[in-house]
């Protein structure tokens, strides 16, 4: 079997099931759509790592960070919603990035390459995606807790900031690696249509958890198959698998 | 803390952006004790609850007994029914192990399966008794409890008052309530805190519920007080 292929399968299912089972926890507390503008403002990180030839994660990475920096102190520093803070973010980011991009990289950068990925990069992704699974199985209870009520969840002393902190951490590290898959555009789907698409179909917390990792796989595995028999890019490939299996969760909705 | 007390407050003050809240607030709690706090909407009752509880910053000296145990029973929880939550992945956020949630489930008289229900799904009355079940779970000594739903039942024959009576003398709980129902202070409790920012008295319900007092708590004519016959 074709060796480049099946890193990519390897490397997308992982990323594809973590975010997906990340974005179950992102998406109770309405968060999900934060995860786009932090793709977004990946972009110029994006367009860094291209014309300097090193990986796009590592590129996308300071950008991710300093989004959640930025629209922490908007937040802090103004009463505007959170969903005006994060299209602040995002369109800058976008902006950034379409000054430096060099346009022929933009298809890269908008949607992802997964196909393309090395050895190296493979090996760094896989050990990243087991061990921010394991953080998150991790403090999954303690952030459900908080996404309910964060005095419910200071009334059985948990460490609110800690636990946001690690959370927060670990939306960083998926984003960096999810912008290698399916581009800065895209992100925000791979974190938010599983888990919406488990949420249809689930009766308890196990279930949707779990759902939505494993509906994070099959889209990654579907998505990439398909790109094997058509061509067409990976990333959007993968996003359409998603968006296939969220239709029918809507059809089978519990 | 002399003996028998579970809690002491003196002096408490609490500022929250710039506004006083609760000012000069001082009380004791005996074990065993039902005390409900009363006041109009915004008079600070709630802060006080969350102030006791350790989650608002304050001024002045509250002081609770040795290794007292505190359940607390919240008022609504609306954003529980955006996660697909069963009872029992509820109860198990709280970390306790998985017998004792049964027990709290079996002497609630919830059913084997009634555990896996979605939270999404129960009644306003059946969440009130999951959200006083939380409270319970770890065996607390004390139960502070913001705002019952005053006229859910909580079952076709309970009232959240009956059964709360209930769980007190069995458990043998000292019971801290936050209300703006009058009537469940003479049905319930053996003292009261009227509360309006500052507070207006403290007692038993029999002495210092007065109309003037009421008067002074809710500003207007208040016509409902005890009913001797």
């Amino acid at each position: 079997m074709d060796i480049q292929f099946l890193l990519s399968l390897i490397v997308g299912i992982s990323i594809g099931g973590v975010a997906g089972y990340l974005g179950s926890l992102m998406l109770g507390r309405r968060m999900a759509l934060v995860a786009g503008p932090l793709g977004h403002l990946t972009l110029p990180g994006i367009a860094l790592a291209m014309m300097y030839d090193f990986d796009v994660s590592l590129g996308a990475f300071p950008f991710v960070i300093l989004g959640i920096i930025l629209i922490w102190l908007f937040e802090m520093r103004t009463k505007l919603p959170m969903e005006a803070l994060t299209a602040i973010v995002f369109a800058s980011g976008v902006a950034i990035a379409f000054l430096l991009l060099p346009i022929k990289q933009a298809e890269t950068a908008l949607v992802g390459d997964i196909t393309k990925v090395n050895l190296e990069e493979s090996i760094v992704s896989i050990i990243l995606t087991f061990f921010i699974f394991f953080v998150i199985k991790r403090i999954y209870s303690k952030i459900v807790l908080i996404n309910i009520s964060e005095e419910l969840a200071k009334s059985e002393e948990v460490n609110i900031r800690k636990y946001n902190l690690i959370y927060l951490g670990s939306i960083a590290i998926i984003v960096s690696l999810g912008v290698k898959m399916v581009g800065g555009l895209l992100t925000a789907a791979l974190v938010a249509i599983p888990s919406s698409s488990s949420k249809n179909l689930s009766r308890n917390l196990t279930q949707y958890s779990f759902g939505a990792m494993v509906i994070g796989i099959i889209s990654s595995f579907v998505g990439i198959l398909i790109y094997k028999i058509t061509g067409f890019p990976a990333g959007p490939l993968i996003i359409l698998a998603s968006t296939a299996i969220f239709l029918i969760s809507m059809v089978l909705k519990k | 803390m002399e003996k028998g007390i579970i809690l002491k407050v003196r002096n408490l003050n609490v500022i929250l952006d710039n506004q006083s809240i609760i000012e000069n607030l001082s009380f004791e709690v005996k074990r065993g004790d039902v005390l409900t706090i009363l006041g109009p909407n915004g008079a600070g009752k709630t802060v006080l609850l969350k102030t006791l509880l350790g989650l608002i910053p304050y001024e002045g000296e509250i002081e609770w007994a040795k290794g007292i145990k505190i359940g607390f029973v919240p008022q609504r929880l609306p954003f529980i029914k955006d996660i697909p939550l069963s009872i029992k992945d509820f109860f198990n956020l709280k970390g306790v192990p998985e017998k004792e949630i049964e027990a709290i489930l079996n002497s609630m008289g919830f059913k084997e399966d009634f555990s896996r229900k979605r939270i999404g799904d129960l009644s306003s009355g059946q969440f009130q008794r999951v959200l006083i079940a939380w409270g319970l779970l770890g065996n607390p000594h004390v139960l502070l409890f913001d705002e019952p739903t005053t006229g859910v039942d909580i079952s076709a024959e309970e009232t959240i008052y009956i059964f709360l009576s209930r769980l007190k003398e069995e458990r043998d709980l000292t019971i801290l309530l936050v209300t703006h129902d009058l009537s469940v202070v003479y049905k319930f409790s053996k003292s009261v805190i009227c509360l309006n920012r500052l507070p207006i008295c403290y007692g038993s319900p029999e002495e210092v519920l007065t109309p003037k007092s009421l008067q002074m708590l809710y500003g207007g004519e208040v016509r409902y007080y005890k009913h001797t016959h």
